[in-house]
């Protein structure tokens, strides 16, 4: 296997260094600091701060344009239930890689692992800023009590539960940028395990994530609710989250490229296509089901109104276009398209969740939800506060960048 | 080291198992007809407006006395400083009264919806809002089929607002405000046995008035609240096409499937390891023969 050591410090054996010196410098910010990223995302994360103190003191009602008959908007619709379904790469991968040893795909599964967990530690975190009494957040840990007939209760516990599984899968890159090896050796040990159980846990809270809507029968647009939520939000977190990988990569593959080995460089094109490939089945699989759901329940008369054409636009522009787009670019070799078919899915995904949770939920309220402007810049603070932490980690563990060379040498 | 992988997965499936299956689904699955529940049974073709229930229940419960009388063609509701209004609406028999609260359902969706079971339903019928175990997430207002729970959006410290049918009094014996007060005896408080009898009853004996109905006698799977009317509810503003199941069932079936799921797919995925590892074996020989 080719090293690439090129200027990473870190990538050098730590021994002999304290570890608390080592901390200290790798905490400060690398490279230059007024990037033009820095100067668009910072001010935008100071405002989402002072709307969170605002939120805090004043109550929701403060930020969020939120009413008694609509309870759940941006910050549940957009980053909790939508953040977790571009999070869902994390255990497809962890699958393709860790359980069916499809090698071609290991050198991503880092990158993405790592990106699926902040997803889950920032929306999590989000999900926190629209509890209305969150010093009782660990109520249903604790016990106090368990309300175990209650999805979200399940959900809950999952994502818990998922983000110390991704916290393991991702622990050996940790270990290597400390040089702590005995640990690594531990941690990689367990890798299997956490991935078997992180899927899992997957399958149930994406499609729980779904079933949270069940009792909302009559509030949410016919369209848009069927007893089949549960399976329709499972299968398509499958192709959400590998557009994700698609799209997050090759941005990586930009921003990050001085991380990136040659041969790894080189493995890109075809990993792209491998999931494009993927991303075709599962759409398929999601179209052909929805489409069952929509005859199952003889949503005809519905068409022809504007929530009508609406389903029409997600299900035939953001899911059949992306759909052939993916066949196409795969079948053509053409990354071009299968970049463009990602984010085509993606915007679908987008539209999919909220027209489940905040568009078509209520829909015939005579006051609208809309969110308000604090609502949408807490959510991009958010986004870009987890960029910041994700872009930070890249740049210190060996995440993107090859193992250090006393990885390979112990095995 | 494969062995203790497995055992190590075993545990966690149990783990996972336990966490998703409790005692709690036994309270929601008794049928309906073997509880004896405290309800209350609302006679719209009684209630004359007076809003007594209103201050009553705002006197009681430390809220907002009503500032608007109900008034033809405008709907009030309940929101966090009211626990209940009474509306008036033009009806094909004139105009009638209806009063707007917490049903009480029999296997409310609210405490369903619940993960710290702050919404509770008590065994003498009342659902309750218990503010040391919420989290304030809203769940129980998306999920309940009358929009009854309200949240507190301008406060740092929310509460959940809904009617209790007062249960601190009827805990020790004694009846809900608004029924104590209404001076038309719209409002009765009883078992909900007795007063589908005497629904029933009044129905029988006054044909002309009543439509043959008791609304929550089957609604949403049966509600402690039951009202009594001239029109049909739909009429007065309620929904008349909410499911006779209960709400929790909806989403029971996928709760059902957890457990299996926890059983089966790790076992499932540990078998596909093993198999494709060997694969990967043979393949990394040729890959590396090729590179
Ligand atoms: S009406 Fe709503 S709040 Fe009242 S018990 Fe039923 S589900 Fe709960
Ligand atoms: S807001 Fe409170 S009462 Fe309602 S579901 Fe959440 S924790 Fe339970």
């Amino acid at each position: 296997m080719k090293m690439n050591n090129n200027t990473m410090p870190i990538s050098k054996d730590n021994d002999g260094e304290s570890i608390w010196k080592f901390l200290i410098r790798e905490i400060k910010p690398k490279g230059k600091f007024l990037t033009p990223f820095n100067i668009i995302s910072i001010p935008i994360i100071l405002v989402g701060a002072v709307l969170i103190v605002i939120r805090f003191i004043y109550g929701i009602g403060a930020v969020t344009n939120l009413t008694q008959d609509v309870p759940w908007g941006l910050w549940i619709g957009f980053d909790v239930v939508t953040g977790v379904a571009f999070a869902g790469g994390a255990y497809v991968l962890t699958f393709m890689v860790y359980i069916l040893n499809m090698h071609k795909y290991h050198s991503i599964v880092r990158i993405t692992v790592l990106n699926g967990f902040l997803a889950y530690v920032f929306y999590a975190g989000a999900l926190l800023l629209d509890l209305g009494r969150p010093w009782n957040v660990i109520n249903p840990i604790i016990g106090n009590n368990f309300g175990t007939s209650s999805v979200l209760f399940l959900v809950a516990w999952h994502f818990l539960l998922y983000m110390i599984a991704q916290l393991i899968e991702f622990s050996p890159s940790i270990a290597e940028w400390l040089g702590a090896k005995r640990a690594r050796k531990i941690l990689a040990g367990m890798t299997i395990a956490a991935v078997i159980f992180g899927i899992t846990l997957s399958t149930l809270h994406q499609s729980g994530l779904g079933a949270l809507y069940l009792m909302a029968i009559d509030k949410i647009h016919p369209l848009w609710y069927s007893e089949f939520i549960p399976i329709l939000f499972f299968v398509s977190s499958i192709f959400a989250g590998l557009s994700m990988v698609i799209f997050e990569g090759s941005i990586s593959h930009k921003a990050f490229s001085h991380h990136i080995s040659e041969k790894n460089h080189k493995a890109q094109n075809g990993i792209v296509l491998g999931l494009a490939k993927i991303c075709a089945g599962a759409m398929f699989a999601y179209f052909f089901m929805q489409l069952l759901v929509f005859i199952h329940g003889k949503n005809w008369e519905y068409l022809n109104t504007s929530m009508g054409y609406w389903f029409l636009l997600e299900m035939l522009g953001f899911v059949l276009l992306p759909m052939m787009l993916f066949v196409y670019g795969y079948k053509k070799n053409s990354i071009f398209t299968v970049k463009l078919a990602a984010i085509l899915t993606m915007l679908g995904i987008i539209l999919n969740r909220l027209n489940v949770t905040v568009i078509g939920f209520r829909w015939d309220a005579i006051d609208r939800y809309v969110p308000s402007w604090m609502e949408i810049v807490v959510t991009l603070a958010v986004i870009l506060t987890e960029i910041m932490i994700f872009r930070w980690v890249i740049n210190r563990m060996p995440v993107l960048r090859d193992s250090p060379k006393w990885v390979s040498e112990e095995k | 080291m494969s062995l203790n992988r497995r055992d190590f997965l075993k545990t966690l499936g149990i783990v996972g198992v336990s966490l998703t299956v409790g005692d709690s689904f036994a309270s929601t699955n008794k049928s309906n007809d073997d509880v004896e529940f405290y309800g209350i049974l609302y006679d719209s073709t009684r209630c004359v407006g007076c809003q007594t229930c209103e201050i009553e229940c705002a006197k009681a419960n430390g809220l907002t006395e009503p500032e608007d009388a109900p008034q033809a063609g405008v709907i009030r509701n309940t929101d966090e400083k009211h626990r209940t209004v009474v509306n008036s609406y033009n009806t094909s028999k004139g105009e009638v009264f209806i009063k707007k609260q917490c049903m009480h359902c029999n296997e409310p969706a609210c405490a369903a919806a619940c993960l710290t079971q702050a919404m509770y339903k008590t065994k003498e019928g009342a659902v309750i809002w218990r503010g040391d175990k919420c989290m304030g997430c809203r769940y129980c207002m998306v999920s309940c089929p009358f929009d009854i729970p309200k949240f507190e959006y301008h406060s740092a410290n929310p509460k959940i607002e809904k009617c209790t049918m007062c249960f601190d009094k009827i805990k020790t014996g004694g009846i809900p405000v608004c029924a104590e007060n209404c001076p038309a005896e719209a409002i009765k408080f009883g078992s909900r046995r007795e007063l589908l009898a005497e629904a029933r009853k009044r129905i029988v004996e006054n044909p002309d008035v009543y439509i043959d109905e008791i609304y929550g006698e089957h609604t949403a799977g049966g509600t402690g609240f039951l009202y009594l009317s001239s029109v049909s509810m739909n009429e007065l503003g309620f929904n008349t096409n909410l499911q006779k199941e209960s709400y929790p069932k909806l989403s029971k079936g996928f709760l059902y499937s957890v457990p299996s799921v926890f059983v089966l797919l790790p076992p499932l995925l540990l078998g596909i390891y093993e198999a494709t590892k060997r694969n990967i074996l043979n393949k990394n020989i040729e890959n590396n023969e090729n590179e």
